[in-house]
């Protein structure tokens, strides 16, 4: 597990990460948000004992970062931003290397590479120089680099960025796969991927802890969440003016009229569910629901509030 | 010894990237033909009459000022540019391995390069009867030399990701190391400078050991000398990489 406590960074002048706190257990996929320079690198950084933090400590499988980086990184595997490999090497070489530097040595190094390299489907380039992969097969082997001493933890900063819509796909995929008995912690500004991954999001600006929620969790805290969108078939009524006596919604919009077909948005007072309410008053009248759509809740509409905001909102997971 | 397994894993990574670009086969045929033309044609080998090789070890000290910082260069200032440095030093590695894997490579490499201009001793032992423990010496004594340049060239590699600007300050503190003890330096110095400072100065300088060594007397003195400069230019290493400020 990582524990991190009251973990400050100071780069000169500008602090970029100011007292992050938090702690995740196995299994957990945490996927990191935050708007570009929010200290997200950084803190995965120290993390990963790359950069000593100015105050703070982290903790990952009982060994402490900062005062013995190279035994806690024996527990960690983790892909940088941007990838960087050593561009002269092939990826087989490249993977020999890193798995030597990892301690493995001779045939269990050459079995531990081809495993890998047969999980995160790259055997058909390994004899390719690094320098000429395309930007897929390049993240993948970053990816592989991390997997090579089987770590307890792995670390991916913005793992799918500038990948085209099928590699996000295989790299989703590999980290998936990847997650059953680790901690993934990964950074990223996309939303979409955050949903399709993580068991548990952090957001992070201004180098301070903002929100540490589920996507769930999160997803509801959308203004729109719940909001429901009926499109129904009322003769001769004003289905507006009815919907709108149920106690829990708020406020009726009519979106679209034609004729006896309405199209209306019912916003909840308190985000409850409305569908079974109004779809008992649409029976009491008879009218014909053709459409009914509740708004799960929209995490980019989250992340942007809780970014742009001032005020520190802490909910725990 | 799994300290050793990653020393060795460094290097053995150094040394092939050496080999995997046109570096390593350039900077052979560069040293090697500078090496005979300085020695043959500048300094007129053949008609010295001599069977020794002082003519040809005279002019190490200036191949190495600039093709040893042409060999350090991209030690550090490419993992800087690249970004590799950061998935080095993450890859349960301390810096003092990687570092001494480093210049254990690149030394091997100019041990290569050295070693390759053996027909230079075979031509002198048939033109004559040369001393071998003299050129022994001699090559030993180069051996440390370039040794010394490549861990100065390694630290200024240390403090920047471009490598002109680390090749630019190796030669320049390379120069320095020379002329504080190049005799017509420390000749010129010695008429307005006293005497104890002159040699203080000079003591400092690769050129007395270097000289010392290549006539053959292998004093540990100068071992200890070299070992100390590549140490403390190592250790220098250490501290600039270190001290990570993560960009």
């Amino acid at each position: 597990m990582i524990k991190v406590e009251h973990l400050v960074k100071k780069f000169d002048l500008r602090t970029a990460v100011d007292d992050v706190s938090f702690g995740v257990e196995k299994g957990t996929v945490l996927g990191f948000l935050g708007p570009n320079g929010a200290g997200k690198t950084t803190t995965i950084r120290m993390i990963a004992g790359y950069l000593p933090p100015t105050s703070g400590t982290v903790v990952v499988n009982g060994v402490d970062v900062v005062a013995n980086p190279v035994a806690a990184q024996r527990q960690i595997g983790y892909m940088p931003e941007n990838t960087p490999l050593y561009d002269d090497m092939t990826v087989s070489g490249f993977l020999r290397f890193i798995a030597e530097l990892r301690g493995l040595r001779g045939q269990e190094r050459d079995r531990r590479v081809a495993d890998i390299m047969e999980r995160c489907m790259l055997t058909s380039v390994r004899h390719q120089p690094v320098d000429t992969l395309s930007k897929g097969y390049r993240r993948r082997t970053g990816l592989a680099q991390t997997l090579l001493h089987d770590p307890a933890v792995l670390l991916l900063d913005e793992p799918t960025e500038g990948l085209d819509p099928n590699q996000k796909q295989v790299v989703r995929e590999m980290i998936e796969q990847m997650a059953k008995d680790k901690i993934i912690m990964l950074s990223t500004h996309v939303l979409e991927e955050v949903e399709a991954l993580c068991t548990r999001i952090m957001i992070i600006s201004e180098g301070r802890l903002k929100l540490d929620s589920t996507p769930e969790d999160l997803k509801k805290r959308s203004a729109s969440y719940n909001t429901l969108t009926l499109d129904v078939v009322a003769p001769g009524a004003d289905p507006a003016t009815v919907l709108a006596q149920i106690p829990d919604v708020a406020r009726v919009d009519v979106v679209q009229r034609a004729g006896d077909k309405h199209v209306l948005r019912l916003i909840p007072r308190d985000k409850q569910s409305l569908a079974v309410s109004a779809i008992e008053v649409a029976t009491q009248h008879k009218w014909l629901v053709t459409e009914l759509r509740a708004d799960p809740g929209r995490l980019d509409d989250v992340f942007r509030d809780v970014t742009t905001t001032a005020d520190v909102i802490r909910q725990s997971a | 010894m799994r300290v050793c397994n990653q020393v060795r894993a460094v290097a053995k990574r150094e040394w092939s990237a050496y080999f995997n670009s046109p570096v390593a086969y350039i900077f052979i045929i560069i040293f090697l033909a500078l090496a005979g033309f300085f020695t043959f044609s500048v300094s007129n080998f053949y008609e010295a009459g001599q069977a020794d090789l002082s003519r040809f070890f005279f002019w190490h000290p200036w191949l190495y000022l600039i093709l040893v910082p042409a060999v350090a260069m991209r030690l550090w200032a490419e993992e800087r540019r690249l970004g590799t440095m950061e998935l080095l030093f993450t890859s349960a590695v301390t810096p003092g391995q990687a570092i001494l894997g480093k210049w254990l490579a690149a030394w091997a490499f100019l041990a290569l390069a050295l070693a390759l201009t053996f027909p230079i001793p075979l031509t002198a032992a048939w033109l004559g009867q040369p001393d071998w423990g003299v050129i022994a010496a001699g090559y030993v004594a180069s051996l440390l030399l370039a040794g010394a340049y490549l861990a100065v060239g390694m630290f200024t590699s240390a403090l920047t990701r471009n490598q002109v600007i680390s090749f630019i300050l190796a030669v320049v503190l390379g120069l320095f190391l020379i002329l504080a003890g190049f005799q017509p330096v420390t000749e010129l110095l010695s008429q307005w400078a006293p005497g104890w400072l002159v040699d203080g100065v000079a003591a400092f300088s690769f050129m007395p050991h270097y000289e010392a060594m290549q006539r053959g007397v292998l004093d540990l003195r100068d071992f200890v000398y070299f070992g100390s400069v590549v140490g403390f230019m190592l250790f220098l290493t250490h501290l600039v990489l270190g001290n990570r400020s993560g960009r």
